[in-house]
């Protein structure tokens, strides 16, 4: 198993962490943080301005993020990458500026109910604004996207020739269900050639290997602080055409050609979608953070995780039995790197607080699916999560704060 | 200071005041993590002269309710009013972290509900 701890300074000044959350944020390699550094002690200028030799290196700097980025999706080119603030304003941006373009009275969204708020929110208030219909599509009882019998069928019922946007997520930031993108894509398209698609990847690209050209998505969204980069930095990849299309975002800044007293033009994607100042030196030390990934490969990345996940499922049945009742596929091949449960009748807020008292880092709540966790009939659920530099230590740390907190709590 | 205190969880194993009576009720919740709790009060001309809840919720807001519910008993409306989350944490005697303290206010909330 790897053992990427020591290239993690974090570790350093925690001995004792063991983090199990970053389906919230992921750790970062020492590598970001000195490109960090590197920026804001060596070249902190503004880009696109200065004709002077820094802001040249930064502008360079900030534009070869962009193109590595494109390659690490396999995007035609880098003119498909915009950066945003993080993938929520991604899928905002895309209410915004494609939602209103496209969207009339009377036409349809498909979303499912195990979107994250920030993938079903902007969403539904569209719709409501405009009159146009909001469409789920249910999850079965072990956590699958409602549509595998009968190839796609419920999906057929759903997507009509009135659904302009199909939305949804790549990998439940809950049950850990990998959704079968291709074939849902492929399906609805079938349906509906001018429907346009948008996947939330954010659960999917830190964790596989992801290519836009396979996958047939007309959009896709994710963040850099969840694939070991700074926070603030967030990917929308959109296909040229419908990037030239739709509205811009916010208007000002670096986003103008020309102004004039009646009118304004814009420039070309994907600056026309980047008003304002950027995060600079965050975008900058992104791209340590894909070499970082492409190093490591991504198919280890996600062998790693697997194992780590089906450890932790096979433990924690061993250890507890009937006390542990585990969320989402039960195939492993269909489930990516986190674990959602409920433990005997404890509430999820006691066992994460015993564990942070032991310093294992989880999440407990609702992890921003309400929609999902009011259709799974539960307040709350424990989540734990995995990334690369997470070994089999963390895992028994895990299971004895576990046992630490039935002991406590058992009454 | 570790928030699981004996007292605390004898509190939440054997909560007091826990159960069902008739006279004016009130339900509240925390969405957040689904605490839910309902209390149930009855005066004596401006004094709490019974007081039950019952719901679900974990060891924080259990606790709290149990303790908050003995202390009401006897006292007046006036007095039950002016009762602030500095109360609740001094009642509960822990140090409570920014993200639990929703749980111990949520009885203090029904209670307020139930004076106006």
């Amino acid at each position: 198993m790897m053992n990427l701890k020591n290239l993690f300074p974090i570790y350093r000044n925690q001995p004792n962490l063991v983090y199990l959350d970053s389906t919230a944020t992921s750790l970062k390699p020492k590598s970001v943080i000195d490109k960090l550094r590197e920026y804001y002690e060596e070249y902190s200028a503004n880009v696109f301005r200065g004709i002077y030799p820094m802001s040249e290196k930064a502008t360079t700097e900030f534009e070869e993020t962009r193109t590595i980025v494109s390659k690490f999706v396999s995007a035609n080119n880098s003119n498909e990458i915009v950066f945003t603030r993080n993938a929520t304003e991604s899928l905002n941006l895309l209410a915004y500026s494609l939602g209103r373009k496209i969207l009339e009275s009377g036409d349809e969204i498909v979303t499912t109910i195990m979107e994250h708020h920030s993938n079903f929110v902007p969403w539904q208030v569209l719709t409501s604004e405009v009159g146009a219909t909001f469409k789920i599509i249910d999850i079965d009882n072990e956590g699958y996207l409602d549509l595998k019998n009968d190839k796609l069928k419920i999906l057929k019922q759903i997507v009509t020739k009135k659904t302009k946007i199909l939305t949804l997520t790549y990998v439940s930031n809950v049950l850990g269900t990998v959704n079968p993108i291709k074939e849902i894509i492929s399906t609805a398209k079938s349906i509906n050639p001018n429907i346009v698609t948008i996947i939330d990847a954010a659960q999917a690209v830190p964790h596989l290997k992801i290519d836009v050209q396979d996958l047939g998505a007309d959009f896709i969204v994710f963040s850099s602080h969840k694939m070991l980069g700074p926070t603030g930095v967030g990917v929308l990849w959109g296909k040229e055409r419908l990037l030239r299309e739709m509205y811009p975002f916010m208007y000002g800044g670096d986003m103008i050609s020309e102004v004039y007293i009646d009118k304004t033009i814009y420039k070309d994607p994907p600056h026309k979608f980047e008003a304002g100042t950027p995060a600079i030196g965050e975008i900058i030390a992104f791209k340590e953070a894909i070499k970082f990934l492409n190093k490591v490969g991504m198919k280890n990345v996600n062998e790693h995780e697997k194992i780590l996940t089906k450890m932790t499922i096979d433990k924690l049945n061993s250890t507890f039995g009937e006390e542990i009742r585990i969320y989402g596929p039960k195939n492993i091949e269909h489930h990516n790197g986190i674990v959602s449960f409920s433990f005997g009748k404890y509430h999820p807020h006691d066992i994460s607080q015993i564990l942070a008292d032991n310093g294992i880092c989880v999440r407990a709540g609702h992890h921003c699916a309400m929609p999902l966790h009011t259709r799974l009939n539960l307040p709350a659920t424990v989540r734990v999560s995995f990334y690369i530099y997470n070994d089999e230590q963390d895992v028994e740390r895990l299971i004895e704060g576990l046992k630490r907190v039935k002991k406590m709590l058992k009454g | 200071m570790n928030i699981y205190q004996d007292i605390i969880l004898d509190h939440y194993h054997h909560p007091h005041n826990q159960g069902i009576i008739s006279g004016r009720s009130v339900e509240v919740s925390n969405p957040l993590c689904g605490d839910k709790i309902k209390m149930m009060i009855n005066f004596e001309k401006d004094k709490v002269k019974e007081i039950k809840f019952e719901g679900v919720g974990c060891v924080i807001s259990t606790a709290s309710a149990s303790l908050l519910t003995d202390y009401v008993k006897n006292r007046s409306k006036q007095e039950l009013k002016k009762l602030d989350s500095k109360f609740i944490i001094k009642l509960l005697g822990i140090d409570l972290g920014m993200n639990r303290i929703k749980c111990a206010v949520l009885p203090l909330e029904a209670l307020h509900k139930l004076l106006v």
